[in-house]
């Protein structure tokens, strides 16, 4: 008896939790706001756009083309050299600095998109680094940057690293003594790559492509400023064009609509590998008995392969700061539009942790009392996934959406900066709900007894118990979401109509216009910007 | 009567526990069983954690079925998580006096009284997680004490504690049951350890309570063959002196 009551967790008395129905209005209240900014987009887009035929999306080769070789490539090439990189950093676990290059592999991930775009134009372009050293040898290579190559690298240089740590944890899941019967039985390197890595790293795989290819599939900036043509575009680029090139806001839709469908349905996919990449076995991985680690060749290629990641992705970021450094600095601050953007890029960061911060304790608050005072399972576990939503649906398709909102309410003008906070506010969330939610959840599993019996509720429960568990993780997803929205260019590039130019859209506009040497100040501006957005929420919240 | 269970009854799917009980103040009854007999589930119904189906649960007079955890006049020890690990052992303390850490002086007096009573002034700063298992017990205790709540409820408070901090905690719990005139329920699977503490023993079995008395009596004669095989497979070897 005692254990089926352990086991459905602890609660308190349902007569009590009545009393606190209050509990669920904070819920309700980001329920709606998530539903009225993501209905209302969709149903915008629905207004708007043709009558769209499931097949003949299929079928179409203009999509067909889309998945088949910008997406499928950028994800086959950034998973099958992670999987290399990952396993020589699993092997090598005690080579020093091991730890601060796992860390830094964070780094494109929370990078602006276009700063690490002009830092790989800034080594691999025409007037790069590569070409600068190749030309004072006396040789010339012409790497065609702009198109489809420059996009496969673009997104390897983004999506290597994130995969890279997706995977390590795969070699967390093998136990200390599978190496050491490896160990007694003197298997090869390439029996252990057989018998027991394999076999660990496998079931991680399918979710780790599926996620790279949707971040591929979706990808706006890097796509924007290295395309190069039809080719190689992507549907979201294709919005963009629809929008402000052609201002035909039904093929928008319609495009946005076909997005919708095929991220959605990738998603409804992706579910069933989730729980595979986040079940760490919290494990830490430890290689010393491995029989393979003193081979002289495995180790060569590992230390090769350790190297050559840490010099694909660090050259770039490198570049952008010695060029930024060297750079027209004085004419660049004393610019205001510089400082006019800054202050938009701000505000728009601010707003959207802010707005992301609340819905994200609403939901989280409200889906615990579900969970704990009201035994509601299974509403609790929607409320959470209703904050998820958002991975679903892209930022450009939510975009579009209030765009047509905007427009159609002639509110085009007045409206931006909300919109591209609200957003960016969304596409945070996600991430927001999954760092704070699980704490509250083991915090009341943990202590709902004892605060219903000091009558711990309320506002003291809040600032007395579930503030000092959440302020940590609450502090660094802030900082981040805040860095991302600050770096952002997908929707703010969008609404670049209205003369609201963000920063990442005036460095896109000096890119553009071939301004490098500004635009490379521009950027290491944008940088230092955002790392200290990240270090002073981190640091004001969290610690 | 301080307190009393008339005819509580509480279902989980199939199983029920059924349990009538009456407590004189300052009394101290050990509550043994085998484990999924209801022990915990009982202590959970007076504490408030969970309402009864039938039947009405009084305490001092009042019927306490309508009230929640923090309004009844008990206060319980868990086995575990008695403590905010993120708190020290003072704030933790505090807590009982108000739950938003606002302290008057006479708070700040109770809690001095209570770390006294539970020798814990020299260590009021520190975490929970800086301090020894017995120590986290104590501050629990303490804050039991400044709660001024006539029902104590340990649900098995000091099972992972070693027997000598065991010993030394039933002490402090009579000493302070005797101070205080607290009235006590202390789930154990230990009863001879627990007999000098407990003058009454009740054996629960599948939800029910099967024999009632004593603790010595109950412990020596047991009249139901299920006490008798619990006991043939519990330690009956240690009868420490208060």
């Amino acid at each position: 008896m005692d254990q089926a009551l352990a086991s459905r967790g602890r609660t308190v008395n349902v007569r009590s939790a009545q009393t606190g129905v209050w509990a669920l209005l904070p819920g309700a209240l980001s329920l709606a706001v998530l539903l009225t900014l993501m209905g209302g987009a969709l149903a915008a887009i629905f207004s708007v756009a043709p009558p769209i035929r499931p097949m003949a999306i299929l079928q179409d080769p203009y999509i067909g083309k889309v998945v088949r070789w910008q997406a499928i490539l950028s994800a086959t090439l950034s998973v099958g050299l992670a999987l290399p990189v990952a396993r020589a950093l699993a092997r090598r676990d005690q080579f020093p600095g091991r730890t601060l290059l796992v860390t830094f592999l964070g780094l494109p991930v929370v990078m602006p998109v276009i700063v690490a775009v002009l830092g790989l134009v800034a080594v691999y372009g025409k007037s790069g680094l590569i070409n600068t050293w190749v030309a004072y040898l006396g040789g010339e290579i012409t790497l065609p940057l702009y198109g489809l190559t420059g996009i496969l690298m673009a997104h390897v240089f983004f999506n290597l690293p994130l995969a890279v740590r997706l995977l390590l944890p795969a070699w967390q899941t093998i136990p200390e003594e599978s190496w050491k019967l490896a160990s007694s039985l003197g298997l090869s390197s390439r029996l252990l790559l057989r018998l027991i890595e394999w076999p660990a790293v496998s079931p991680f795989l399918p979710g780790v492509c599926l996620i790279v290819f949707l971040l591929c599939f979706t990808s706006f900036a890097v796509v924007l400023t290295l395309g190069g043509g039809p080719a190689s575009t992507t549907i979201e680029v294709a919005i963009y064009q629809s929008l402000r090139y052609d201002f035909d806001p039904a093929q928008a839709a319609m495009l946005a609509l076909i997005q919708f469908v095929l991220c959605t349905s990738i998603a409804l996919i992706l579910i069933k590998w989730i729980p595979v990449l986040a079940n760490s076995s919290g494990r830490r991985i430890d290689a010393r008995h491995r029989p393979d680690l003193k081979n002289p060749i495995g180790r060569t290629v590992d230390i090769t392969l350790i190297l050559t990641t840490a010099c694909f992705l660090f050259i770039p970021v490198l570049a952008v700061f010695t060029q930024g450094i060297r750079g027209p600095i004085t004419s660049v601050i004393s610019n205001p539009d510089l400082w006019w953007a800054v202050l938009r890029s701000l505000l728009i960061a601010l707003g959207a942790t802010a707005t992301a911060c609340g819905l994200a304790l609403g939901l989280a608050l409200s889906a615990r009392f579900l969970r704990f005072s009201l035994r509601m399972h299974r509403v609790s576990e929607i409320l959470i996934l209703m904050g998820s939503l958002s991975l679903a649906i892209p930022a450009m398709i939510i975009g579009t959406g209030l765009f047509i909102v905007l427009l159609q309410a002639g509110a085009l003008d007045r409206g931006t900066l909300l919109v591209i906070c609200a957003v960016n506010a969304l596409m945070i969330l996600p991430y927001l709900i999954r760092s704070i939610a699980p704490t509250l959840m083991r915090s009341a599993q943990q202590y709902d007894q004892l605060c219903a019996q000091l009558g711990l509720r309320g506002w003291p429960r809040f600032r007395v118990v579930d503030w000092p568990a959440i302020r940590r993780p609450i502090g660094f997803s802030l900082g981040l979401g805040g860095a991302l929205s600050f770096g952002d260019m997908g929707v703010a590039a969008l609404f670049d109509t209205q003369g609201d130019t963000t920063l990442p859209v005036l460095l896109f506009h000096q890119m553009g216009a071939y301004r490098f040497d500004e635009a490379s100040v521009t950027a290491v501006i944008l940088m230092l910007l955002s790392v200290s957005l990240f270090w002073l929420i981190d640091r004001s919240i969290g610690r | 009567m301080f307190l009393k269970l008339d005819d509580v009854e509480f279902s989980l799917g199939q199983w029920r526990l059924q349990v009538s009980l009456c407590l004189e103040q300052g009394q101290c009854l050990a509550l043994i069983g085998p484990s999924g007999a209801g022990k915990s589930t009982l202590l959970s119904l007076i504490a408030g954690f969970e309402t009864p189906s039938r039947g009405s649960i009084r305490i001092n007079g009042d019927t306490v079925n309508q009230l929640d955890p923090a309004s009844r006049p008990v206060t319980m020890m868990f086995q575990e998580n008695n403590l905010f690990n993120h708190l020290s052992l003072y704030d933790n303390i505090a807590l009982g006096c108000h739950p938003g850490l606002k302290l008057n002086s006479s708070d700040k007096d109770r809690i001095h009284i209570a770390m006294t009573a539970t020798e814990l002034t020299a260590i009021a700063t520190r975490l929970p997680a800086d301090v020894s298992g017995g120590e986290r017990q104590r501050a629990a205790l303490a804050r039991c004490l400044v709660q001024h709540r006539p029902l104590l409820l340990l649900d098995e408070p000091f099972a992972s504690l070693d027997p000598r901090l065991r010993h030394q905690m039933h002490a402090l719990v009579d000493s302070l049951r005797k101070a205080n005139e607290l009235t006590v329920i202390v789930v154990t699977h230990l009863p001879t350890e627990i007999s000098p503490l407990a003058g009454t023993t009740a054996f629960m079995h599948d939800g029910r309570l099967l024999e009632y008395g004593p603790t010595a009596e109950l412990l020596a004669k047991p009249q139901h063959a299920e006490l008798t095989r619990y006991l043939k497979f519990t330690q009956a070897h240690y009868t420490p002196d208060f």
